[in-house]
């Protein structure tokens, strides 16, 4: 609603100045980012020309590939089991009673808030100590890509069920109803009737999982082993050591990556005539 | 005559409290059969029992003869047109109409026939392919309409189909249902909170109040003859005289009057007479009192209040004994008008009044 | 509860519905409760254990010789200045951030729908955007050999904000700006606009009818962003790494030393059972405060 301010009051003109001055905040070092990745010199700070060099060096990087397919991997799996149990999780909460649903609902909680350091330690400590229990008894387990996805399954189960127990949240009991009213039995009425209702809630669950995968850093740095390195701990070992145009480039074509997933959730919502 | 739906002794608790009191109601074949009351009154919760959405605490329910107990809605020869009409969003009108037909397994062919001849009758012809939400209010109550029909239900149940809809065109609807009904034969269990509607269009009438049923009967005895004062004050208006039964035949009110009332009470017991302001008459104080005859009640009265409705005047009088009552006279060039201060005779027929127990 | 006097069989029909679909739901919940038992519960209760262990003189950990060693060391100097660093930090960005984001959230929520739309998807970028990214950008703009330490050095300064608390605290900033603004868009969106016409009615002024309206009926909401920063803030590691220095270690950066350079496990457990502790007690004050799902 646009009520309550008088066209171009003063506290209108100084709320819109801060408003473009936040925008700005926010985009000016993005931009100032991805423009000196395309800066043809070895110094970072100077500028010498428009070139792609870098974005050449990082598609020979052979590491720099072998983080992104383990990202890519890591997110894909996590991504689906999350979705499936974070689902089941949030429907279950939403229309049935059953002992112990209030803990779960706070355990639920939990992983949302928690610092991702705290969250590292817990799971690090955990995997050493499972592996090495493990160890003594059969297989040999190492941290890497296996103690990677569990790690993100762990977190991202709550992500996806908070929004799902939202969209869920809007359903109309009555349907339903009339559904099981209309002779489909329960099966039939949820695989009919609220199972496609619920669908863009799953799929914005399942795209909250997918970012926050691709984006973790702590965690996945804490619980991986050699060989397993995903693209935000490479970089990030890359950002210890220092600034370089490499890493501007990388980060562009993150940018761009995170940017086209935006977007694209985005129209598909407004294709299903839906609003987030 | 065939009972489509019997109800005997429906209980439904709910924690500690009672939604509906041990109610029995046997609903015959072909009747437009309403339900009503105010809200919370346990209307809508038996009419879910019937659908199967709800399970009574006690109780059978029974429809042609088969007992239902514990089946689940899918298994009852009943459709439901719910109250905000529960229109499934992701499907076009043709999908939401065919849906129970499906569930059904009726082949494609059939379902295409069916729909297409339920969407002629409740005139729905050229929006097949909309979905609920490019719909107005009116068009939605058809298709839930349709998609109830379709199935062609042993009963059909209607939970306050025409709540959301403005004045005008609930009471179009309201004619169109009733047609439908007469048309398609089929029982109809009507919910609603509007004693007007229940009134226009039903067979029968049944009023509940705090989940106990007080009265069954055809609309033209219930506003003649209510049984209780719930009912009496709760379709149409009413005036209330308290008193007390002075022999056969008449009742002696506040002030020491005595009028005549339909009652078969022994003297002394107290009555409540229950008398509707359109059975009443105002003449001015000085008329010749010898034109009424024997079955009129004369009360003296004066002209507390005068409110002009259009189509009736509203009178309010007081009533020589300290009563006051509520008298609506009609609006035309033969009906005497009364100003505020006048002094007047009230008129009623005996026949007019009911007694009922205190 | 039903009455269970009742004997029909309808009751117990009812009873046992209820019955089945407590158990249908335990069920369907099932897979989420145990692996969160597994991987959450379990490692967040061996922490707990860990912080009570001993450690070996090579840094191993050793479960035995429980003791309340780490806890102790938590009162150290070095421990209370890192904590209350990082307290500080936390509660700096925390206010930065409301009163950056409030006045944003309030023009936004107030222009025309279409406009609208646009600019929340110009706030949503930034805030799906990699953290890791944005909080290098930082880096490479507040860095001596960066464009903007390159061009001041050419006039003649110094640009050595690099590795200082102000650093970090514009890192903190800008990571976690759209978790305040979007709870209170949210809130001020939500707002019923007549409230505030009836405040006027009566007399308030803009600003009074803000002070008592407005910011009262949003507050829960300003708890709520206020927590989602200020809760992370304080465990902050990444923008502790990228943009502090060995002079500004925060709270995340300590704990993840222990467990590495310093190798002394359960002293970082103990620290970590801290920083867990104050997420439960935020966890409380939300649910206290009553906010809605975030």
């Amino acid at each position: 609603m646009t009520i309550g301010l008088r066209p171009k009051s003063p506290l209108e003109r100084l709320l819109g100045t801060n408003a473009w001055l936040v925008f700005f905040f926010f985009y000016a070092p993005i931009f100032t980012l991805v423009f000196f990745s395309f800066n043809d010199s070895n110094r970072v700070g100077i500028w010498g020309g428009l070139s792609t060099r870098w974005y050449r060096e990082m598609f020979d990087n052979e590491q720099v590939w072998s983080a992104v397919t383990n990202s890519l991997l890591v997110a894909l799996i996590s991504t689906i089991v999350s979705t499936v149990i974070g689902t089941a999780v949030a429907i279950a909460l939403d229309r049935y009673r059953f002992r112990g649903d209030r803990t779960l609902d706070g355990l639920l909680y939990l992983p949302i808030i928690i610092p991702d350091v705290t969250m590292a330690v817990m799971l690090l400590i955990f995997f050493a100590r499972a592996f090495e229990i493990i160890g003594t008894i059969g297989p040999r387990f190492q941290l890497g890509l296996t103690s990677i996805i569990l790690s993100h399954i762990a977190f991202n189960i709550s992500f996806v069920a908070v929004v799902v127990r939202a969209r869920l949240g809007q359903l109309d009991p009555r349907l339903e109803e009339a559904a099981r009213d209309l002779y489909a039995n329960g099966w039939q009425a949820f695989r009919r009737v609220t199972l496609p209702l619920i669908m863009p809630g799953v799929l914005g669950g399942a795209l909250l999982a997918l970012t926050i995968s691709l984006d973790d850093v702590v965690v996945t740095a804490f619980v991986s082993g050699p060989g397993s390195t995903t693209l935000p701990v490479y970089v990030f070992g890359l950002v210890k050591r220092g600034v370089s145009p490499l890493i501007n480039a990388i980060s562009t074509v993150m940018l761009l990556a995170s940017i086209t997933l935006v977007l694209g959730s985005l129209a598909f919502q407004r294709g299903t005539g839906d609003s987030s | 005559m065939t009972i489509a739906v019997s109800l005997t002794g429906i209980t439904k608790r709910f924690d500690d409290v009672v939604a509906v009191d041990d109610v029995s109601i046997d609903i015959a074949d072909g009747e437009f059969f309403s339900l009503l009351g105010p809200s919370g009154c346990g209307k809508t919760t038996l009419l879910r029992m019937i659908a199967g959405l709800e399970f009574p605490t006690a109780g059978t329910i029974e429809i042609h003869g088969e007992v239902q107990g514990l089946r689940p809605p899918d298994k009852r020869p009943v459709n439901t047109v719910f109250q905000s009409y529960a229109l499934f969003p992701h499907m076009s009108v043709t999908e939401n109409i065919g849906f129970g037909l499906r569930m059904k397994k009726v082949s494609e062919s059939e379902i295409k026939a069916r729909v297409d001849e339920v969407i002629g009758l409740v005139q729905l012809t050229g929006m097949e392919r909309r979905r609920p939400e490019q719909m107005s209010g009116g068009q939605q109550q058809r298709v839930a309409l349709a998609r109830a029909l379709v199935n062609k239900p042993e009963v059909l149940l209607l939970d306050e189909p025409l709540g959301a809809l403005d004045l005008k065109l609930r009471q179009a609807m309201q004619f169109e249902l009733k047609e439908l009904q007469q048309r398609v034969g089929i029982t109809f269990v009507y919910v609603t909170h509007d004693q007007e509607e229940a009134l226009t269009m039903s067979d029968r009438i049944a009023v509940m109040s705090s989940g106990k049923l007080l009265q069954v009967a055809a609309p033209e005895e219930m506003y003649e003859r209510p049984a209780n004062r719930f009912v009496a004050s709760f379709i149409g208006e009413t005036n209330f005289l308290r008193g007390e039964v002075a022999a056969p035949g008449r009742v002696r009110i506040e002030g020491g009057i005595e009028v005549g009332a339909h009652t078969e009470s022994a003297p002394g017991t107290a009555v409540m007479l229950a008398l509707r302001p359109e059975k009443m008459f105002l003449a001015p104080a000085d008329a010749d009192r010898s034109a009424f005859g024997p079955d009129d009640t004369l009360v003296d009265g004066e002209v507390l209040r005068k409110l002009y409705m259009g189509d009736h005047l509203f009178y309010e009088i007081r009533l020589v004994g300290g009563a006051v009552v509520k008298v609506w006279e009609q609006n035309a060039p033969r009906v005497l008008k009364h100003d505020p201060g006048a002094k007047v005779i009230v008129d009623w027929r005996s026949e007019a009044v009911t007694a009922l127990e205190d | 509860m039903a009455d269970l006097a009742d004997t029909t069989a309808i009751a117990h029909h009812e009873r046992d519905a209820l019955v089945e679909s407590s158990r249908t739901g335990f069920l369907v919940a099932s897979p989420a409760y145990i692996y969160l038992i597994v991987f959450f519960a379990i490692p967040f209760l061996i922490v707990i254990v860990y912080s009570f262990a001993s450690r070996s003189p090579t840094g191993a950990t050793r479960l035995e010789n429980w003791n309340f060693d780490s806890y102790i060391k938590l009162f150290d100097t070095v421990v209370v200045q890192v904590v209350s660093r990082s307290v500080w930090i936390a509660l700096v960005t925390t206010v930065i951030c409301l009163v950056l984001a409030y006045p944003f959230a309030y023009y936004l929520a107030t222009r025309d729908r279409r406009i609208r739309n646009v600019l929340l998807v110009l706030v949503m970028i930034p805030f799906w955007s990699n953290f890791l990214v944005r909080t290098y950008a930082w880096r490479f703009i507040l860095s001596n050999e960066g464009p903007v330490g390159t061009a001041v050095e050419w006039m003649g300064f110094q640009l050595n904000v690099l590795f200082t608390p102000t650093a970090v605290i514009i890192g903190l900033v800008y990571g976690f700006l759209p978790f305040m603004i979007l709870p209170l868009y949210a809130a001020i969106e939500r707002l019923d606009w007549r409230l505030v016409e009836a405040a006027r009615d009566l007399y308030a002024d803009g600003w009074t009818a803000f002070r008592n309206v407005t910011l009262p009926l949003t507050k829960s909401d300003i708890i709520a962003g206020s927590l989602l920063v200020f809760v992370p803030s304080l465990g902050a590691y990444v923008t502790d790494t990228i943009l502090g220095g060995a002079k500004t270690e925060v709270l995340g950066t300590f704990i993840v030393r222990q467990f590495q350079a310093a190798r002394n496990w359960p002293f970082g457990s103990a620290l970590s059972v801290v920083l867990m502790a104050v997420m439960l007690a935020a966890v409380l004050i939300r649910t206290r405060t009553g906010a809605r799902e975030v």
